[in-house]
């Protein structure tokens, strides 16, 4: 394989180096009409290959994308995504059919003169407005959606969790009973106290700190991020959720999941997707894959940034207080 | 710059010139040997992104300490990703477009003997030279050059621990970037004052080519945007080397929790941003504005809407101002700037739109010389518009959260500022080589070079869209280690192949250009029967541009194809041919244009 690589490369500077020296040779500099006649077929041609590629994409990528969205707010967000992209598809089709039809229709020929046509307000006015509405629009659905999503006010009883972001891992802490999180800052990091938490913060003492996400299904959750050294970003794709971990500062994101990981198991598309996965892995021999959601890290954060991962579990709301209540808090584990 | 009989030596003329035509000269080649730098990292590191596992003799041979067993390391991974964008975003398509074409074209399609200041226009190339040369040795440096993503964004830049790319490759990065601003503003100015200042007799702003007014838009950017990044660089140095904390707060690292005190990222977000969203028009006006010039040449036509051209232009700059946020949209802000920011952001999709459909209705009913010049700005076109709808997707906050900083972010940019912008620059070379050595390029190399090139960057580009939407996150060394990314490996493989194969293709311009430097054939005055002044100059270069006076300008830059009876598209050309030299007087009752 690696062989037939570096000769294939070798075979593409030889070929390369050959043909420019003989096409050196011509001195031809400026098209004339024998090249306009070819040009623009081959702009034809190209507008063909583009056509192909952006079809087989469109319809053999689907199975490779993320499923359906995994928490309610999500929902808009797909909803707006498909809007915006069926729309600026269908423009993408007929602006590039434009651009190398009239390449191709219009090539320079002998005698052939072309319009002079230098302004028309009419038309101008008609593209101006047209995108002007379009984006009203768009702007319009999207700005709801996004204090949708940003606002979290006015949330009824959400769990609150930290995600505690370094080098390269994340951390997890619940509030606890009083739904409450303690205070935190680098200077009580300490020994088993790896989150920092201020355990002299009456609100500390039920907190519970763990290594992996379990969420009920339904319930929002209110996220609270930190960062103990560089900018991290949790980025949790199944959910359409993301946030930046500041060193220095909390940030905040909320959602309500909406399937349980076993639901979203069984979801069609994340079947087919792990269908084409296993295949591969197959073929590898490796194990074979089952769907988990999984929190990622999103920003540029050192060596170990393509491997910083934490699993997110979905549960039932039943499944999900049992689990807790098996988490020690942080009183029992620090003192 | 009146006397034109002082003695040049060898010196003067080739190395500290103060010739618009040499500096821009040399603009181009420094900003060409970057580019090679640029793509063969990219090309190193599409390598290691389609086969992760597999041992490279080539990456041994370039990555020498960086790699193990023909495997690169994942930190100079990250190197090579930071190196790669910074200089291609500022070294080839800041100073490699900018410098060359304002620095050529300025002068010349103004009517300008020289830049206003000749001594400055030198001390911009060769500060920006210098720049250069300490960006190329901070790749040699023991621990690594900056690895922090060509955003640098602190606490990673500014803590050595954290990465080692931020020991001295990092303070490298830093000085490198201080003086290739000071060129890049010194430039700049030199380019306002000289198209404010030094028009010929009849050149009116509104008969600008439009050529012009891109570059003379950009330069005005520039000097809005770029002092800011320079302040930014400079609180990094001070977080960096004299212990500050203007970026930094509340750090834990190496068992240690360090002293910085109250400062924020975000705070850095938004001075890089300030300039780095300019910087994207910066980096794209001037395309459009060469694009504009040599489509309309080509399809013998006037440019459509050359007043909605120009005003386009100034919106977008303007806008561009005050679009920055929308890079930091999950960056913690508050969330009703991002508000703000969706809206100002997407309303810059309106002059974009104006200014594409412009180009197609140019094209309409042309004649078309199919040049290469002409393919490359109609793949402009093409990547443009197909880049810059995907704009709409990533300046909606809403659908941001969900694709930024993935694979989808990298595709947007990649064609839109990336890929539209090298083909403005290979079209402005095509196009105005004649005018640089007085000498032509071969054509057939030009549609070798064009087409394996467009295949190739869709290649590339469209695909990476979709990976993007299966929620791979970019700058990760490696996707092994998430088996939910397993079925990507296949088109991270075809996407590598078309990297390849397209850098490769580049040879064919390589060779073209220092080729036909020396043995092309021979230019004549105005090979591309164009308009504009610089075509009025004869093919030697002489000092001064024009060897008697100035010319006189009576009309815009865009009389192509002019009728008798502009209502009939049968009658004559006016002027006996399909172009109207601008310095040609307008004849008895011709209106002007």
């Amino acid at each position: 394989m690696l062989a037939l690589f570096y000769i294939f490369i070798g075979v593409a500077i030889g070929v390369s180096v050959w043909q420019i020296t003989r096409i050196m040779n011509f001195r031809s500099s400026i098209a004339n009409d024998k090249d306009n006649a070819a040009q623009g077929k081959y702009a034809i041609g190209f507008l063909a290959f583009l056509y192909a590629m952006m079809i087989y994409c469109l319809i053999f990528m689907n199975v490779i994308m993320l499923p359906e969205s995994a928490s309610f707010e999500g929902e808009h967000d797909d909803n707006l995504f498909n809007i915006t992209f069926w729309l600026i598809g269908i423009v993408q089709f007929i602006m590039q059919f434009l651009i190398f039809y009239f390449t191709f229709k219009y090539k320079g020929k002998e005698g052939q003169k072309a319009k002079f046509y230098a302004d028309s307000h009419k038309l101008e006015f008609i593209w101006t407005v047209t995108p002007a509405i379009v984006l009203v629009g768009l702007i319009g659905y999207g700005l709801w959606q996004w204090n949708n999503v940003m606002d979290l006010s006015d949330a009824e009883d959400p769990i609150v969790i930290e995600v505690y972001s370094q080098q390269f891992r994340w951390d997890a802490r619940y509030a606890g009973a009083d739904n409450t999180l303690g205070l935190g800052n680098v200077n009580f990091i300490k020994g088993i106290n790896t989150m920092g938490v201020d355990m002299s913060d009456k609100n500390a003492a039920d907190d519970k700190q763990v290594t992996e996400l379990y969420l009920p299904k339904g319930r929002k959750i209110h996220f609270k991020f930190r960062s103990q050294d560089v900018l991290h970003s949790a980025y949790m794709p199944h959910f359409r959720a993301q946030m930046n971990c500041v060193p220095g500062m909390v940030t905040e994101f909320g959602f309500t999941p909406k399937y349980t990981t076993e639901e979203m198991r069984n979801n069609s598309e994340v079947i087919k997707k792990t269908i084409g996965i296993n295949k591969i892995r197959r073929a590898k021999g490796e194990d074979p894959y089952v769907f988990d959601y999984l929190l990622l890290c999103n920003k540029i954060c050192g060596a170990s940034h393509y491997n910083m991962q934490m699993k997110i579990t979905v549960v039932e709301q039943d499944e999900y207080d049992k689990w807790l209540s098996e988490q020690p808090t942080l009183t029992e584990v620090i003192k | 710059m009146s006397d034109h009989h002082h003695k040049e030596t060898f010196v003067t003329k080739y190395i500290f010139s103060q010739d618009h035509k040499m500096i821009s000269k040399q603009f181009l080649v420094t900003g060409m040997f970057m580019g090679i730098i640029a793509v063969m990292m990219s090309m190193l590191f599409r390598l290691q992104l389609a086969w992760p596992d597999t041992s490279f003799t080539i990456v041994e041979a370039f990555l020498g300490p960086h790699q193990t067993d023909g495997i690169m390391n994942p930190d100079i991974y990250l190197a090579l990703v930071t190196i790669h964008g910074t200089i291609m975003v500022f070294f080839v398509l800041t100073a490699g477009l900018s410098g060359t074409f304002s620095n050529l074209l300025i002068p010349l399609q103004i009517g300008a003997r020289d830049m206003a200041s000749g001594f400055l226009n030198m001390v911009s190339y060769w500060l920006f030279f210098l720049s250069s040369i300490i960006m190329v040795i901070s790749l040699f440096v023991e621990a690594g050059p900056a690895s922090a993503g060509w955003t640098v964004y602190p606490p990673l830049s500014a803590l050595p621990q954290a990465i080692p790319g931020s020991g001295t490759g990092m303070t490298l990065w830093l000085v490198s970037m201080a003086i290739f601003i000071a060129s890049s503003l010194i430039g700049a100015l030199n380019y306002i004052v000289t198209v404010l200042n030094l028009r010929t007799k009849g050149m009116k702003m509104t008969r600008l080519p439009l050529t012009i007014w891109a570059f003379f838009v950009t330069a005005i950017i520039g000097v809005v945007s770029f002092p800011v990044l320079l302040s930014a660089a400079l609180l990094l140095v001070f977080d960096r080397s004299f212990g500050t904390s203007f970026y930094l707060s509340d750090i834990f690292m190496s068992g240690e929790v360090l002293h910085y005190q109250g400062g924020s990222p975000v705070l850095y977000e938004h001075l890089f941003w300030f300039l780095g969203h300019p910087e994207v028009y910066i980096v794209l006006l001037p395309a459009l504005g060469i694009t504009s010039e040599i489509i309309s040449t080509n399809s013998r036509k006037p440019i459509f809407g050359y007043r909605a051209m120009i005003g386009s232009i100034m919106a977008i700059a303007f806008l561009s101002t005050i679009v920055w946020g929308h890079h930091m949209f999950v960056s913690g802000m508050n969330p009703f700037l991002g508000s703000v920011f969706t809206f100002t952001t997407l309303l810059i999709a309106i002059p974009s739109a104006v200014k594409a459909f412009n180009y197609v209705t140019t094209l309409w009913k042309g004649n078309l010389q199919l040049n290469p010049a002409m393919l490359f700005s109609i793949g402009l076109v093409s990547t443009f518009v197909t880049g810059g709808l995907t704009g709409l997707v990533l300046g909606d906050s809403a659908l941001d959260i969900n694709i930024h900083d993935t694979y989808f972010v990298v595709a947007h940019f990649h064609l839109v500022m990336g890929v539209s912008a090298i083909f403005g620059m290979y079209a402005g070379i095509y196009h105005w080589f004649p005018k640089m050595y007085g000498r032509m390029m071969n054509k057939t190399l030009g549609y070798w070079h064009f087409w394996i090139t467009i295949i190739c960057a869709y290649g590339v580009f469209w695909p990476m869209h979709f990976i993007g939407l299966a929620g791979l996150p970019r700058r990760y060394y490696t996707n092994t280690n998430f088996p939910m990314f397993d079925d990507l490996a296949d088109i991270n493989v075809v996407i590598t192949i078309f990297a390849l194969v397209g850098g490769i293709a580049q040879i064919f311009f390589i060779a073209n250009f220092f080729i036909s430097m020396y043995r092309g054939e021979k230019a004549t005055k105005n090979p591309w029967k164009s308009n504009t002044l610089e075509w009025t100059t004869p093919v030697e270069h002489v000092h001064g541009n024009w060897p008697g006076k100035l010319p006189e300008v009576h009309r815009w830059a865009y009389d192509y194809s002019k009728r008798v009876d502009s209502n009939d598209d049968d009658s004559d050309y006016l002027h006996g041919q399909d172009f109207v030299l601008q310095t040609t007087p307008l004849l008895d009752g011709e209106e002007p244009s």
